[in-house]
């Protein structure tokens, strides 16, 4: 079952393309990641898929849970915004009501797809624990959570409303290290649990290393290099993703006891079987 | 040549009643010191309180041999020069009517006296300087590139020739090919113009590159501090060990560090310490002792000082998986 089809997706403003996606499949629990710069066309082709692209010309084929989103009318797609695919923003206290408890903004979205009383009431709080959140953050406003809360929030919010693909535009970008692993890991489990699947959007090679399946990589408009996230990292063929990948800041590999660097300490290792001796210090385990 | 030094002693700061940092003591020299820390650690107010912008309820701020607030003019505005900012975003930093030319130049005339041939001449050097075109003098700052800007906010500190450059996340909102363009000039600025640096950031990769000693930050406190790279490798506090492990990495999916998930749940900001250590309440090691007894900065060995009293483990490596 393929949730989000997209085919020779082009985006054109005054006869320039902004944005051309040959092809995209993502299916239940997959997370494929957009790659690129400022200016590469990877939120363009983001916004594509939800039909939000306007004052350009769109062709191709754009089709999300059985609905093709560049032909449909605005009912169509009203229905299916938010109930089937939602949009989670790079700055989550941006992107709510700062006027409205995050309760009355769940509630409202929820009534607007029918869900009301007790339903919405047992929706709501199912979303907010499946982000791992409390329930008092209902309670609270927008200024009144911190930026984790509020993007986990932003994706419980998808949750809640049944949304089976969440289009992400640099979800963490905007967060601590910290709090963007809290956001990564509670992406993770609801592809796991829930089978939700992610398209998401980042200039953060090693943040999508750790979470996409696949990966398209984007340059001024066009997709360089696509396939495997793994495949890519290891062995990135073209030589923007070379640079790309050249160009995430690296932190130096934990100290490891078994193998220490150039000047081991006085004790030598427990086990003589355990190493050659005058091994690099690069011994992370991935090959 | 021996510059003066900018030195935090025992600074002590609050916003009315709420005191968001006790008691820091740091020393900025030209090896580059890193302040590490997360939204809320206090780490922009420590740098306000050190460019002079907001006074410390207790301790000093120190310049050379002389204390902040007992300056003269004469000698407050030549600190105001010679320790000078460069913020995180530079589409806010510069006057959006002002031509870039005149965003550096009004730095100039603010310190120095020049005719306008020379202030010219000074601007296009300067604009070089960063590696930028000095025709771009002429533009506005809409109408350059976000790396573009920031290389624009970097001459303009530099126009009056300061010894100190407090950096507040400097590269967090670029991408990341202009990331790395922009860590290079600063390493090369640096060696230059002998500049020392004081450099805010959660970014760890970033201290790395640009600090050879780092302080660890957590709810206004000093927790670890010591030789940058010596820290990455081998936390000797669980929060540094945490901020490490949260911070994504090709080829290696991210485990989440123990001491994220045990933040308590919605509780975004750290836990007042009334007493007890700060970070007891998302510490994966914490024991009674750690909710009785505040632990107090320490030596723990190679010039690494750390707050926390399991640190002997944390280093033997009690907390890797």
């Amino acid at each position: 079952m393929t949730l989000m089809r997209v085919r020779d997706l082009e985006v054109r403003i005054g006869g320039r393309t902004i944005s051309s996606v040959p092809s995209l499949d993502l299916g239940p629990g997959e997370c494929v990641a957009i790659v690129g710069e400022s200016g590469s066309g990877k939120t363009t082709a983001l916004l594509a898929t939800l039909g939000l692209v306007e004052g350009a010309r769109v062709s191709g084929a754009v089709t999300v849970c059985d609905t093709d989103v560049l032909t449909a009318g605005p009912r169509r797609l009203r229905a299916i915004r938010g109930a089937r695919i939602a949009l989670v923003m790079q700055s989550p206290q941006a992107a709510l009501n700062p006027a409205m408890r995050l309760g009355t903004l769940m509630r409202r979205a929820l009534a607007r797809h029918g869900v009301k009383g007790p339903a919405a009431k047992a929706r709501a709080a199912d979303a907010v624990a499946a982000v791992l959140l409390d329930e008092g953050v209902l309670r609270r406003y927008p200024h009144q959570v911190s930026g984790g809360q509020a993007q986990r929030f932003a994706i419980a919010l998808a949750i809640a409303l049944g949304a089976e693909v969440v289009v992400a535009d640099e979800p963490t970008s905007a967060l601590d290290v910290t709090v963007q692993a809290e956001v990564v890991a509670v992406l993770r489990r609801l592809r796991e649990e829930r089978g939700l699947a992610v398209l998401i959007v980042s200039h953060d090679l090693a943040l999508v290393s750790s979470i996409a399946d696949r990966v398209i990589v984007m340059k001024d408009g066009r997709v360089v290099e696509s396939g495997p996230a793994a495949a890519i990292f290891a062995a990135p063929a073209d030589p923007y993703t070379r640079e790309l990948v050249a160009a995430v800041p690296e932190l130096p590999p934990p100290y490891d006891p078994a193998s220490p660097p150039a000047s081991p300490p006085a004790s030598p290792p427990a086990s003589p079987s355990a190493s050659p001796p005058a091994s690099p210090p690069r011994t992370g385990g991935a090959p | 040549m021996s510059r003066a030094t900018l030195r935090a002693e025992d600074v002590t700061l609050a916003y009315g009643h709420t005191t968001v940092v006790h008691g820091v003591s740091l020393s900025v020299d030209e090896g580059g010191v890193g302040l590490i820390g997360e939204s809320g650690s206090g780490k922009t107010t420590l740098a306000r309180a050190l460019l002079g912008l907001l006074k410390p309820r207790s301790g000093r701020i120190v310049y050379g041999s002389r204390e902040l607030p007992a300056m003269g003019r004469g000698e407050r505005a030549r600190f105001r020069g010679a320790v000078q900012p460069v913020f995180q975003d530079g589409s806010e930093a510069l006057d959006p009517r002002m031509r870039i030319g005149a965003s550096v130049a009004e730095a100039l005339t603010a310190h120095h006296r020049m005719d306008r041939a020379a202030r010219e001449a000074r601007i296009a050097e300067l604009l070089a300087d960063v590696g930028l075109d000095p025709a771009l003098a002429a533009r506005r700052p809409h109408q350059l590139s976000g790396g573009q800007r920031q290389r624009a906010v970097i001459a303009r500190a530099l126009a009056v020739r300061p010894e100190v450059l407090v950096l507040d996340e400097p590269t967090s909102a670029l991408d990341v090919t202009v990331q790395a363009r922009i860590l290079d000039l600063l390493q090369r600025l640096r060696e230059e113009h002998g500049l020392g640096y004081l450099l805010i950031t959660h970014n760890l990769a970033v201290v790395d590159r640009l600090c050879r000693t780092s302080h660890v930050l957590y709810a206004g406190r000093v927790v670890e501090t010591g030789a940058t790279r010596d820290l990455l490798t081998r936390p000797a506090h669980p929060y540094t060990l945490a901020l490490r492990d949260a911070v994504p990495r090709i080829g290696v999916p991210t485990a989440v560090p123990a001491a994220v998930t045990a933040r308590p749940a919605g509780t975004g900001a750290p836990a007042v310490a009334d007493r007890g250590c700060p970070f007891r309440h998302r510490c994966p090691l914490a024991v009674d002792r750690c909710h009785a007894e505040p632990p107090v900065l320490r030596d723990a060995g190679g010039g690494r000082r750390v707050a926390c009293h399991r640190a002997e483990e944390v280093l033997s490596g009690a907390l890797r998986q």
